[in-house]
């Protein structure tokens, strides 16, 4: 319950946050009116239009996948909040094999984003859906590598075993590269920009998204923000120590606090790089993937376990 | 016995167009795709056919100028330019040096306006958002003082026959001032945002290549051309209203691809702001139109609470004073002025090209005939020599890099 509360508020924050984040990067000052102080009801005001809207489902529209398909987009990110932890003993639930049911339920969205472009009957949706499907198993495997690291110097699967492994410092500081790979893995795996093509607005209109209306499109921009806070939140546990505060004052505040703040940051950070970068290619997508992402992966997963054996 | 069937093998055609994101208002594309590949590619144009060029066969020579004006709505001042200085050539006249001095001016602030625009929504299709906001906030300012100046933010139908509908109001000069001081600065900003930028390289370095003949083969003109490393610029080349005068320089890149229309189009900007300080020490007070009674707009234009109104004055003087006023003011407003039989091909460096206005007269108070030779229309037609075989991310970038208004293209 908690667990659902969080991911149905949460993802509200960062979508107010990217409207705010944005417009000031942009010299503009975002949503001002909706609830009266510099807008901050605008998304519920945006939730209660969505509501409103009508559901549309195309003629040619495979009627039961379209509906379905914007459920199976969120319920893993949903999902995935089940086993992070937010303090020492704040979680709901303490897989032993934590990291790789995350990885792999994460990788469950992308058969939705797939149903819904096959469903659509619609063209652009095609395009943007099997771009999806190729930049998700491009961009699955780092994101697996980077994370393979992390577990080899934890020496757990445990999602809390590597928050408390973390205790003596944070394993940015040891795995940078790691981090690196992780993070831009994951904006991929978001279809956040600079990697948005499968949604490219400006080349295939919405991608998948195309013929959505009304609430299920809501659903699928839920799930957008729910993915930003779900892999801020992964990331978070992984190398920056999820609830471990910084030595001396850690223990001040409560370990909550500190993984939001986390997750917080983070997600500044991508919304800081939608600001900044234009959409890459396809092709070059691709290649970014395979020839220099993997490669560099896995000479992390080397480097670490050559390391891990000599400091034995 | 189960017997291999080949793998089945389709293309895909999509409509591009003309209700699209990023296809500048109303052009359709036909792409035939194999998977992420265009095939072949086929520009179908006429979805903003207005019948500009054939409306004004029925009015008079100074209403057309409110027509052209809207037919390239990015760069209005270019659009009457061009088609004053026809006229003006048909009637052996020139305007007052100041009037040049304003034309020149307002025509450069609209290539930076344009340029802008130009910057801004090409980023966006390219996924750089910030940049959109960024010059379309410049451009805002441009916008302001053509409101100044004109009374309109765009279809301003300022430069007349014979020179311009008003002088500049007071304090137009130092807001000119204002925003050419602030613009270097920008300018320096956009470009640390994408010069560098790795990604905005990868997007447009090498895409929507086209080598210098070919563009001249197909008349591609402006910015496009001259990234392709071919000098042909007619305010150098063929100048008109003094350019000849200014002290400018002719941005030129060898590479032809999109990049290089990038780097090019910012340098117009820079080498644009220096025409207009030119402009602003040149303003000596003067008239701004031909003395001739017989050709010029009657009225003494003046701002009143409604906007642009006629002056109390001038209203006094025709309905009391001169019966003759009153004669010639109503000839001029209902008849317009005769225009001696000839034909006229003068064309202006637009910021998209060779704007070129075809007009022909029978000696009457109307043009016989007038053709508009669109930049973007003639330029257009190196789309698919710029995005087949290429990818279809690669078609937006080509297509706006050709900076196409349909306005423009369709008239």
């Amino acid at each position: 319950m908690i667990v659902l509360g969080f991911f149905l508020t949460a993802p509200m924050g960062i979508g107010y946050m990217e409207h705010k984040v944005l417009a000031h990067m942009q010299h503009r000052l975002g949503p001002m009116e909706a609830g009266g102080f510099h807008g901050w009801a605008q998304l519920v005001a945006d939730g209660v239009k969505f509501i409103q809207k009508e559901d549309i489902i195309p003629k040619a529209a495979d009627s039961w996948v379209f509906t379905l398909a914007p459920a199976v987009v969120m319920v893993p990110y949903i999902a995935i909040f089940a086993v992070i932890p937010f303090g020492r003993t704040l979680w709901a639930e303490n897989l032993d094999i934590g990291i790789f049911y995350v990885l792999a339920i994460t990788a469950i969205s992308v058969i939705g984003i797939l149903m819904a472009g096959w469903a659509s009957a619609n063209k652009f949706s095609l395009i943007g859906a099997l771009r999806a499907a190729a930049q998700l198993i491009a961009y699955e495997l780092p994101l697996i590598l980077a994370s393979v690291a992390v577990v080899m110097q934890a020496g757990t699967l445990s999602l809390v075993g590597i928050s408390e492994a973390q205790h003596h410092y944070w394993y940015i500081f040891t795995q940078p590269v790691g981090f690196f790979i992780f993070i831009v893995a994951s904006l991929a795996e978001l279809t956040r920009p600079p990697f948005d093509m499968p949604i490219a607005d400006s080349e295939i209109i919405f991608g998948a998204y195309t013929e959505y209306t009304g609430l299920k499109f809501a659903f699928f921009l839920l799930a957008e923000y729910g993915g930003i806070v779900a892999f801020s939140a992964i990331a978070s546990v992984l190398f920056l120590g999820g609830y471990q505060g910084i030595p001396v004052i850690g223990h001040l505040i409560p370990g909550f606090f500190w993984m939001s703040g986390k997750v917080g940051a983070l997600a500044f950070f991508i919304i800081w790089l939608r600001a900044t970068y234009p959409r890459l290619r396809e092709d070059q997508l691709q290649r970014f993937a395979w020839v220099a992402l993997i490669p560099l992966a896995l000479a992390d997963i080397m480097v670490t376990g050559v390391v891990k054996v000599l400091v034995k | 016995m189960a017997t291999i069937q080949p793998l089945r093998e389709e293309t895909m055609i999509i409509n591009m167009g003309p209700q699209h994101p990023s296809t500048h208002g109303v052009l359709r594309l036909v792409l035939e795709l194999d998977g992420e590949y265009v095939v072949s590619c086929r520009p179908v144009l006429g979805y903003l056919h207005t019948g500009i060029e054939k409306n004004t066969e029925y009015r008079t020579w100074q209403q057309g100028v409110t027509f052209v004006t809207r037919a390239d709505y990015l760069s209005p001042f270019f659009n009457e330019l061009g088609y004053c200085l026809a006229v003006e050539r048909l009637l052996g006249i020139e305007a007052p040096p100041r009037a040049q001095v304003i034309r020149v001016m307002t025509n450069e602030l609209t290539r930076i306006a344009s340029h802008l625009l130009w910057l801004a929504t090409t980023g966006l299709e390219l996924g750089a958002i910030s940049i959109m906001l960024y010059a379309w906030r410049e451009r805002e300012v441009i916008l302001r003082i053509f409101e100044m100046i004109t009374g309109l933010r765009m279809n301003h139908a300022y430069i007349r026959v014979g020179g311009v509908v008003m002088d500049l109001p007071e304090g137009a000069s130092e807001q000119v001032r204002d925003f050419l001081d602030v613009m270097p600065g920008r300018l320096h900003e956009y470009e640390e945002l994408l010069t560098g930028n790795p990604i905005w390289r990868q997007r447009t370095e090498g895409v929507g290549h086209v080598p210098g003949d070919e563009l001249v083969a197909l008349g591609v003109t402006g910015p496009m051309l001259r990234a392709a490393g071919i000098d042909w610029d007619l305010r150098k080349q063929l100048p008109y209203c003094g350019y000849e005068t200014y002290d400018f320089d002719v941005p030129l890149r060898t590479a032809g691809d999109c990049f290089a229309r990038y780097e090019v189009r910012i340098e117009e900007i820079r080498q644009s702001l220096r025409i207009v300080e030119q402009c602003l020490d040149r303003l000596e007070p003067g008239p701004v139109m031909v003395e001739d009674p017989k050709l010029r707009w009657p009225a003494e234009l003046s701002v009143g609470p409604d906007g642009i109104g006629n002056s109390e004055r001038y209203v006094r003087h025709i309905m009391e004073e001169s019966m003759e006023a009153l004669i010639n003011h109503f000839k001029i407003v209902t008849q317009g002025f005769q225009v001696p039989a000839g034909e006229v091909y003068q064309a202006v460096e637009s910021p998209r090209g060779e704007l070129g206005y075809y007009v022909v007269s029978n000696g009457g108070n109307r043009p016989y005939r007038m053709h508009i030779r669109g930049p973007s229309f003639v330029n257009l037609q190196a789309t698919p020599r710029m995005v087949e075989g290429g990818l279809v991310a690669d078609v937006v970038a080509s297509v706006a890099s050709i900076d196409p208004v349909m306005g423009d293209a369709d008239r």
